[in-house]
């Protein structure tokens, strides 16, 4: 490939990911009856939120040239320790709190293990994922943890209104909560990375570590806050879930990290870091989320359903690719 | 094999790399390409071994007009290029690497290990070269290396070898065998395009010369018929001048004094001091530690013993960062795996050193950025398409001055370049020694490391040279020839 149709390439490719997105909501709405109902399309969006949150922290990672495979295990762990601080008579705020705090530190400790026990961010994080899930069933002896909201001393609006609320616009408009959350957490990870030092050196770490070091990077540091932010970012998620469903199960978040790098890859984020746009993650979230709403709107099986995914990423990657 | 390429024009967007180039091959010569970066050396080679198209033009071997579309077409023609990134497996052996793609087999791929060795043996012999076969890459010296990769050309029986800076990361004997190997090239009738900026090697080695500048074809002459001053006259379109601009400086106070350096394997027992305003240049051999003690200064390796002061206060520096937030600026060696952050900028390289300056609490200023960029950009003369080019796409001499920017706008007090001018032409070349004597005539202690003797002797207020990590001698500059130099930088002493 010579050097012209390169750049013409990466000047389509940085929208080929909505221009992906725009051709599948056509087509949803066209096969997909009662696809394109604001109601439906509401419920996309707190759908997405759940993915979208760890697809924003799993982009800052393998921004840094990492890779983070706990999240599905961090969320699941956070909303345990949430649900047992609730049960053991915490306010809620305070348990949703310190979940956070938690979802932060078994990020941390990811970060620890790839920044300055120098272990491939891989296998770092095969590792944490393991433990943290192991930890998960031991807490809650393999058991869920149900009727939380009843349970809760105090605080039980804030933790309901968490994953389950809604904003009441015009008295007939109703975003749920988690949209608006997401919609929060993408403006302040765009904010970090085009508008930051930290951003800066987020790209600059994840671009050539040898290089970012030697004029004056913290390259250790900006990993550990990356693995850090993505722990808080799923914590949230894991809360959220908790707080929709009520009930926190060790089960939760089991292959969640994968849809996140599949957004975050559908996005054109490079995966040998220091290239990618959190604009493109956006945008491979709500394709995934498209694709499983408008998919069960057509009643598909979920057996075809995981195909079927799987050949829309195959075909938005290559096409992203080629152009 | 005889090339000829007429009327050759290419551009990359509105940028015309370019216009109306030409070159011509004869058979078993040894050809230097030369002209300034960005002249279009290097895409004239690339367009002949099909890396890009061109716009225009004609190429033609032994009288036939050709396309080739790829480096592959090109190589199964006979034509091949050495890049100056080697292209080799690290991670693989010598005979791996020599028959990547083109492994011999006893059927079923399953690899006849044993011939192949034989043969790999064979090549290495036939070519002078004593290196193990089974040796891993990553274990050699990148003269050793740069071998392999010759002798790769040779396995597909290359006709033509366009080579582009060959010598520009070798050792004097490295350098010395290379020649060997090239002439006993042009003995057997292989023809070579010799890309270089070292015109006393251009001079020793090539039969003829063509001088590109700014895209366009300036002429072809024979060695024998020309003069350096003429090649330089012709590659740059004008007069250069002195060579090694002078600098009226009054030195000042002490800066920088380092006190017993010791490290546990490169070197021990460094002693020596800058002022305000001076150069020092450091010399030494290939291997001898100078890279290593300035990298130990800012902080980038540990030390078993020894202290630093600046400005007459001890200092503990033990990373980068401490070293920059106590005025040190550090131009690396290799600049494309340290010095360039090479897929991003060069706006986003220059901005990367200075955060601070283009920030409010952490957020960064547009305005502030992108007058620090303009500026860069205008004061070192940095040619790209704007401060959004990539890096990896600018010459040389370009990226090295994009470096440059970077670390003198953090204001240092005191500046190390590790070979500045490395694979940078002549004109560029002068532009970063004014460089260096501004930044002295600021008051900025500035220690010069490079291999390059005459440099150092035309650059240097004082010459330190080092050996086997040990500091030999510190000589002055107006005392020092290149015999002493040498004679330190041997082990010898100057009685």
């Amino acid at each position: 490939m010579n050097i012209e149709t390169k750049k013409f390439g990466a000047k389509i490719g940085e929208y080929g990911a909505f221009i992906a997105l725009a051709l599948l909501v056509v087509a949803m709405t066209i096969f997909a009856d009662g696809f394109a109902t604001g109601s439906n399309l509401l419920n996309l969006l707190r759908q997405a939120a759940f993915n979208g949150l760890i697809a924003f922290g799993m982009t800052l990672v393998i921004l840094s040239d990492g890779i983070d495979l706990s999240v599905g295990s961090v969320f699941a762990l956070s909303a345990i320790i949430c649900a047992e601080l609730m049960m053991s008579g915490l306010n809620a705020v305070l348990a949703v709190l310190i979940a956070l705090a938690a979802g932060t530190v078994l990020g941390l400790i990811s970060g620890f293990l790839v920044a300055k026990c120098r272990l491939q961010a891989f296998i770092a994080t095969l590792i944490t994922m393991t433990a943290y899930r192991g930890l998960a069933y031991i807490i809650t002896d393999g058991r869920p943890i149900s009727r939380l909201a009843e349970s809760a001393t105090s605080g039980a609006f804030f933790f309901k209104v968490l994953g389950k609320g809604n904003l009441l616009l015009f008295d007939t408009i109703r975003i749920p909560i988690p949209a608006i959350i997401l919609v929060i957490a993408f403006l302040a990870v765009w904010f970090i990375l085009t508008k930051t030092t930290f951003g800066r050196r987020i790209y600059a770490t994840g671009s050539n570590a040898k290089c970012a070091n030697l004029v004056g990077v913290d390259t250790a540091k900006v990993k550990i806050a990356c693995y850090a932010i993505c722990g808080f970012l799923a914590a949230l998620a894991g809360l959220m879930m908790c707080s929709r469903l009520n009930s926190a199960q060790p089960t939760f978040g089991d292959g969640y990290e994968l849809d996140a790098i599949a957004a975050t890859a559908l996005g054109g984020t490079s995966m040998s870091g220091g290239r990618g746009r959190i604009t493109g993650t956006i945008a491979g979230v709500l394709i995934i989320a498209v694709l499983n709403n408008g998919l069960n709107i057509m009643d598909v099986s979920s057996y075809y359903q995981q195909v079927i995914k799987a050949v829309v990423i195959l075909v938005a990657v290559l096409a992203d690719r080629k152009r | 094999m005889q090339i000829e390429m007429r009327g050759i024009d290419k551009a990359f967007g509105s940028n015309k790399v370019l216009q109306n180039a030409g070159f011509e091959l004869r058979d078993g010569e040894i050809h230097a390409l030369m002209g300034e970066n960005g002249a279009g050396k290097s895409t004239l080679m690339k367009i002949l071994t099909g890396v890009y198209t061109r716009d225009a033009g004609t190429v033609t071997v032994d009288g036939k007009e050709v396309v080739y579309h790829n480096p592959q077409e090109a190589e199964k023609a006979g034509i091949v290029f050495i890049y100056q990134e080697l292209n080799v497996l690290f991670d693989l052996t010598v005979e791996e690497n020599l028959f990547m793609g083109k492994e011999i087999t006893k059927g079923f791929g399953i690899c006849d290990k044993k011939t192949m060795r034989s043969k790999a043996q064979e090549i290495m012999e036939k070519m002078g070269v004593h290196i193990p076969v089974n040796a891993v890459m990553s274990d050699l010296s990148v003269g050793q290396q740069q071998m392999v990769e010759i002798c790769k050309a040779l396995m597909v029986d290359a006709k033509v070898l366009i080579m582009d800076e060959p010598t520009a990361a070798l050792t004097e004997s490295e350098t010395k065998v290379l020649f060997e190997v090239i002439e006993s090239l042009k003995a057997k009738g292989v023809s070579i395009v010799y890309i270089s900026h070292r015109m006393e090697e251009i001079f020793q080695l090539c039969d003829r010369i063509t001088i590109l500048r700014d895209g366009q074809y300036v002429g072809t002459r024979n060695i024998s018929e020309i003069t350096m001053d003429d090649v330089v006259q012709m590659m740059i379109g004008r007069e250069i001048g002195e060579r090694y601009p002078q600098r009226d400086v009054k030195i000042g106070e002490e800066v920088l004094r380092v006190e017993g350096l010791t490290h546990e394997k490169m070197f021990r027992d460094v002693n020596f001091s800058v002022r305000a305003g001076e150069v020092l240049g450091v010399s030494g051999l290939m291997g001898a530690g100078r890279t290593e003690i300035m990298q130990a200064i800012f902080g980038n390796l540990p030390l078993v013993s020894g202290k630093l002061f600046i400005e007459g206060k001890e200092v503990r520096i033990q990373n980068p960062r401490q070293a920059i937030a106590a005025g040190i600026g550090f131009i690396t060696e290799d600049r494309k795996t340290e010095g360039l952050l090479l897929e991003k900028s060069s706006a986003e390289n220059m901005e990367i050193c200075n955060l601070n300056k283009i920030s409010d609490k952490s957020v960064l200023s547009k305005k502030k950025g992108a007058g620090l960029v303009k500026k860069g950009i205008d004061e070192f003369r940095i040619k790209c398409f704007g401060p959004d080019h990539e890096c990896s796409n600018l010459s040389g001499g370009n990226q090295q001055k994009v470096v440059l920017a970077k670390w003198i706008y953090t204001d240092p007090k005191i500046l190390i370049l590790d070979e500045p001018t490395r694979g940078v032409d002549i004109g560029a070349k002068k532009e970063i020694y004014n460089v260096i004597n501004d930044m002295a005539a600021r008051g900025v202690a500035v220690i010069m490391v490079s291999s390059e003797l005459p440099e150092v002797l035309g650059m240097s207020d004082r010459i330190m040279v080092v050996h086997e990590g040990c500091v030999t001698g510190i000589i002055n500059g107006k005392d020092a020839d290149q015999a002493k130099v040498m004679t330190l930088a041997t082990g010898g002493s100057l009685a």
